[in-house]
């Protein structure tokens, strides 16, 4: 086991952790975290496989440059898109029944 | 060597698992300033890791994006989903 | 979600995570990928930092795309603020003031200088873009309405040419012979300079419009 393989570890997990909490979690913030951790995991997954044995791959660290800006335009959009469900039903809670 | 070798995986394990609680933490407190919270600093540590990781542009992206920003984007909204309604809407 | 579908969603996940990981583990941690054919190809780049001229220049499609959902997103935002509560909020706070007195011009240094080091180590436009646009984000709590009153229209005029130069830039190396973005090799540098600076304007104008919120056009609070 080399670090990058603990890292890419690490990743995974916090991949499933926010993927769990995106299934159970119901008010939208926490939801929106979530699928920033979920990033978070894919990300160093990424940056961990492209430490080789003869030297750093770039290319990852670019995606995930890239990817770092369009996830913080998304969770801006997704914070405009809750506090609008919260101004139309009065909460920014989503519920099981299905009856809203 | 075999000191040094030692001292930076016990710093790489604290540091994933520290990654780990602070998700699970932020995730799933039922308080949402301390969901925020939480997550800027898992934001400041991600930044550590991409260092440790050998990716310093992408930990400068992640200290002032990940943690900057998105922390103030995540507490703007907050205090708006908190804020009792003012009469706002009549002005349009 | 009750609490034996919550444990079967659980348990889903950990198989799902436990066979990830065993695959992940099992990638060869050996050979260099793509970093040999970016080092062969940096010389000619026009910048000598290796994540820059991968950006810049060998993916700048993604860039150039990349700036296009931050508009996008941007609009999208835009589209949904009509009935959110925009009164800004609560932040009078004379240390926060006195300290982003200080900071504000430390930090347009430190944007322009991580813009111009990108070309031969770590920084460049998204870099500096946050944060220049985190300047603007102290300057909004401390002065909600700095913004509409300090460089009025200019705020929102500087959104599009991030976007705007990359693509001119692409059609005129088209123009000069080669594919879109493939720049003529004696003018990269600059080239990569000038898509950068502009791009870093944009970046930091897009970001702080997502935290400001909407601009009023044609007047009217």
């Amino acid at each position: 086991m080399t670090p990058a393989q603990l890292y890419a570890l690490v990743g995974i997990g916090l991949f499933f952790v926010g993927l769990y909490a995106l299934g159970v979690r119901q008010h939208l913030l926490p939801r929106i975290l979530a699928l920033n951790i979920m990033g978070s995991g894919v990300f160093v997954v990424l940056v961990a496989l492209a430490r080789r044995s003869d030297g750093v791959d770039p290319v990852p660290h670019a995606m995930v440059i890239t990817g770092i800006v369009v996830a913080v335009s998304a969770t801006a959009l997704a914070l405009r898109l809750m506090l609008r469900v919260a101004h139309a039903t009065g909460s920014a809670t989503l519920t099981d029944t299905g009856d809203e | 060597m075999v000191g040094m070798t030692l001292v930076s995986w016990a710093f790489d394990i604290a540091l994933g698992a520290a990654l780990l609680w602070l998700a699970w933490r932020c995730l799933f407190t039922r308080n949402l300033f301390e969901s925020v919270v939480l997550f800027v600093a898992f934001g400041l540590l991600m930044a550590i890791a991409w260092m440790r990781l050998e990716a310093p542009d992408v930990a400068m992206a992640e200290a002032a994006i990940g943690a900057g920003l998105t922390g103030a984007l995540l507490m703007s909204a907050l205090a708006r989903l908190e804020r009792p309604r003012t009469g706002q809407e009549e002005g349009r | 979600m009750t609490g034996v579908v919550r444990w079967a969603f659980a348990g889903l996940l950990a198989v799902l995570a436990f066979g990830l990981a065993s695959v992940v583990l099992q990638i060869p941690g050996t050979g260099s990928a793509l970093r040999s054919q970016v080092m062969a190809q940096l010389p000619q780049s026009g910048v000598d930092h290796a994540v820059t001229a991968v950006l810049l220049n060998f993916r700048g499609y993604d860039t150039f795309l990349e700036l296009v959902v931050l508009l996008l997103a941007l609009f999208g935002a835009w589209g949904l603020s009509d009935s959110i509560d925009e009164a800004p909020l609560d932040t009078d706070i004379d240390v926060l003031t006195e300290l982003v007195a200080f900071l504000v011009p430390v930090l347009i240094v430190v944007a322009a200088y991580l813009l111009w080091v990108g070309a031969y180590s770590p920084g460049g436009a998204f870099q500096g873009g946050a944060v220049l646009a985190g300047a603007g984000v102290l300057l909004s709590l401390c002065d909600p309405g700095w913004r509409s009153r300090r460089v009025e229209r200019i705020g929102e005029v500087l959104l599009v040419p991030g976007v705007l130069v990359f693509l001119l830039v692409g059609l005129a190396s088209m123009l000069l012979g080669g594919q879109f973005l493939e720049y003529p090799r004696d003018m990269a540098g600059s080239l990569i300079l000038l898509v950068e600076g502009f791009a870093m304007l944009s970046i930091a104008v897009t970001l702080h419009t997502l935290f400001a919120g909407t601009p009023r056009f044609g007047g009217g609070a």
